[in-house]
């Protein structure tokens, strides 16, 4: 008995080994390598090893740091309300409004059709749309309801919100939906009968138990848009800057180290963030 | 990341082009290499690094071309820290300043180089024409000739000994549109003219976005730089703060990294004028729309390349690399890139290798008679046109300063960072 026991303990090792292999090799090597290279110093040809602190005392004191950090976070506030409240209307409308279940699917499948092509082409095609001679500027004037195209529209914060809320909405969309659909429809019918209408049942009832969805949904929302640079860079005409830009344009500059020392606080960043969305659900307990 | 590679005996074809090809030079190149298989690395911008040129090559000297393009940052490195990785290294002047020290590229000696002579006087003496002013910035000839064979230094005369062999180069200004404008444009300042605002543009590359804005800054006569090139920390912050209080008040549509970025800005007419690369201009007029690379009164911001020899090179392939270089500077090679609009380093052996209409419109500034051909095969001008700036003495002569490397290169860096967060 005591044997087989042991022989157990084994073989739970052994059955967990190839993907503990995997994320050392893959995920936790990788970022050690990033925090010691953070550490080096770097000249206009090379980096030498060393241990400097220089590459953060640089970075804690440029007054770029913090205004890109700001901006960072502004995108990843403003993307994830917007996909929030368009992310649970659209699973809202699918759980409980469609009746039958070959709809749903059918329904849900079609919100995923754009997620087929790649999303820089899909990202790229708003800038024709946007354009000052673009279409949604002529359409505007030829209703007459501008007289001026908008300049705002693109190259600006509203088109780089707009793009990044096209991009990521799915991601709120599907586990909101998965958990909408668990909910045991019993519940409602039982609030119905206790007097409650519409918006209490939304609000007392369905918030509650979607919570495990929507913070699911809120941290791909939230790590995507916070490690994102090509996205900033292009909606914006290159005029505005978050984290993952000044990473790349160290990485440009072969300043490795430098680009090492803001990938590290960046991370740390978003591992805080999602620490901090994870005192308010605990997502284990509740899937 | 490009790469051309054509190794001998791969197919039929390619051996029966070769030995025709070996046989029509037989007699006017004094070597042929096809026999030996040689293969020379060059890793290099891509500015320079064209097909045609490589499989034109084999067919003349029977020398196989590897072409690694690379941007100029990874090439700098390369060169700098990876002598043994590369033949032949294409990369401009002021890369040059930077690594030349190193000892990793070995000085050419200029009897062995047939057309030296014929080399353009920008390249040699830093004047054009013996009336020419000398150009700010890290000016070709500042940093062309070393001491001796073994030099890692600079030295100002022509010594017989070369750091690299001018391949290509040309003079940039701005890019406008005339029917958006609608009126002549004959300053850098205007850039910054109110007039134009949100409908500027700037290229995001801090080493020549830099360049283009001290242009703009003497231009506008807020101050004069003793050497554009080479800035204090009180110029870098002074020029950057204009085009920061600029870039507040709304001046620019966006900035642009890529070429094909500065086209489509152009091309949408989201911007009217802005810093602009001349194959970009080319390619927005390939679309009908009318777009003009300005000549301006301060003159153009300049940037030229260079072949340098790795250090290690020797025997037979130093042979062979002299042999490409000869051949590079004797006409084919030169014609093929001036029909691109850039410039050759031995202008006149081009003469030969492109038509008269293609001569007088490329490097005279004649008006064409005819249809203008890219290589490529596309029409870039109808008759009629002449090319914006005129003829090459009147564009080449007209340089204010060079595309260059400044001691204060990192604290630039920095306040660009900044200028693009602001």
């Amino acid at each position: 008995m005591q044997k087989l026991r042991s022989q157990n303990g084994l073989m739970g090792w052994l059955m967990v080994s190839p993907l503990a292999v995997v994320l050392l090799i893959f995920l936790v090597l990788p970022i050690i390598m990033i925090a010691v290279v953070s550490f080096w110093r770097a000249t206009e040809f090379s980096i030498i090893p060393a241990f400097e602190l220089e590459n953060y005392t640089f970075l804690f004191s440029s007054p770029v740091t913090y205004t890109v950090f700001l901006n960072t976070f502004k995108y990843a506030l403003l993307t994830w309300m917007f996909t929030c409240v368009i992310g649970f209307t659209v699973a809202y409308y699918l759980a409980f409004h469609i009746r039958t279940l070959t709809w749903q699917v059918a329904l849900f499948l079609l919100c995923t059709i754009p997620f087929w092509t790649s999303n820089i082409i899909r990202m790229i095609s708003w800038i024709p749309f946007l354009g000052r001679n673009g279409i949604a500027n002529s359409t505007l004037i030829s209703w007459g309801v501008i007289d001026e195209p908008l300049d705002w529209l693109l190259f600006s914060d509203f088109s780089v919100v707009l793009a990044f809320v096209h991009l990521y909405t799915l991601f709120m969309v599907v586990p909101i939906f998965n958990t909408m659909m668990r909910i045991d429809k019993s519940l409602i019918e039982a609030a119905r009968d206790g007097g409650a209408n519409g918006a209490q049942i939304l609000w007392n009832v369905i918030i509650p138990l979607t919570k495990p969805g929507i913070m699911i949904g809120t941290i791909f929302v939230v790590t995507l848009v916070m490690g994102d640079f090509f996205t900033v860079r292009i909606m914006s005409g290159s005029q505005s800057a978050n984290v993952g830009r000044l990473i790349s344009n160290d990485i440009a500059l072969l300043q490795y180290p430098s680009a090492s020392a803001t990938a590290i606080v960046l991370l740390l960043t978003v591992l805080l963030v999602i620490g901090i969305l994870l005192r308010f659900v605990d997502i284990r307990k509740e899937l | 990341m490009t790469r051309y590679t054509k190794r001998n005996g791969l197919s039929r074809r390619t051996l029966l082009k070769t030995g025709i090809a070996t046989a029509a030079t037989a007699l006017a190149a004094p070597m042929v290499w096809a026999q030996s298989n040689i293969v020379l690395r060059q890793a290099g911008t891509g500015v320079s690094a064209f097909n045609e040129i490589a499989a034109k090559a084999f067919d003349d000297l029977g020398i196989t071309l590897e072409m690694t393009a690379l941007d100029s940052d990874a090439v700098t490195q390369r060169v700098a820290t990876q002598p043994n990785s590369f033949d032949i290294a294409d990369i401009e002047y002021w890369i040059c300043k930077k690594v030349w020290p190193t000892g990793n590229l070995q000085a050419m000696d200029t009897s062995r180089i047939a057309n030296y002579d014929k080399i353009a006087g920008t390249f040699l003496s830093g004047k054009l024409t013996p009336e020419s002013n000398i150009a700010q910035g890290t000016a070709p000839h500042t940093v062309g000739f070393t001491s001796g064979a073994n030099g890692t230094d600079f030295v100002q005369e022509q010594s017989g000994w070369m750091t690299l062999i001018p391949t290509i180069y040309n003079a940039d200004t701005l890019g406008i549109r005339p029917d958006l404008i609608g009126r002549p444009i004959t300053n850098w300042s205007e850039l910054l003219n109110p007039e134009f605002k949100g409908k500027a543009s700037i290229l995001d590359i801090s080493s020549i976005g830099i360049m283009d804005m001290a242009m703009v800054v003497e231009s506008m006569g807020e101050y004069t730089y003793p050497d554009k090139g080479n800035m204090t920390r009180e110029e870098i912050d002074l020029t950057l703060a204009i085009f920061t209080e600029a870039k507040k008040n709304g001046q620019f549509r966006a900035f642009w990294k890529s070429f094909d970025e500065s086209v489509n800005l152009m091309a949408s007419g989201e911007v009217v004028i802005q810093s602009m690369w001349s194959p970009a201009i080319a390619a927005v007029r390939s679309q009908g729309i009318p777009c003009v690379y300005q000549p301006l009164e301060e003159g153009y911001r300049s940037w030229g390349g260079g072949m340098g020899l790795a250090a290690g090179l020797d025997g037979a392939k130093l042979d062979a690399a002299y042999e490409y270089i000869n051949w590079y500077l004797s006409g084919w090679a030169g014609g093929f890139l001036m029909r691109q609009g850039y410039y050759s380093a031995v202008p006149e052996t081009s003469k030969d290798f492109m038509s008269d209409d293609e001569w007088g419109f490329w490097f005279e500034g004649k008006a064409s008679q005819g249809d203008i051909v890219s290589p490529q095969g596309t029409i870039m001008e109808g008759a009629g046109a002449v090319r914006d700036g005129g003829s090459f003495y009147d564009r080449m002569g007209a340089v204010a300063c060079w595309n260059s490397v400044m001691d204060e290169n990192q604290y630039m860096v920095r306040k660009w960072n900044e200028f693009v967060a602001a």
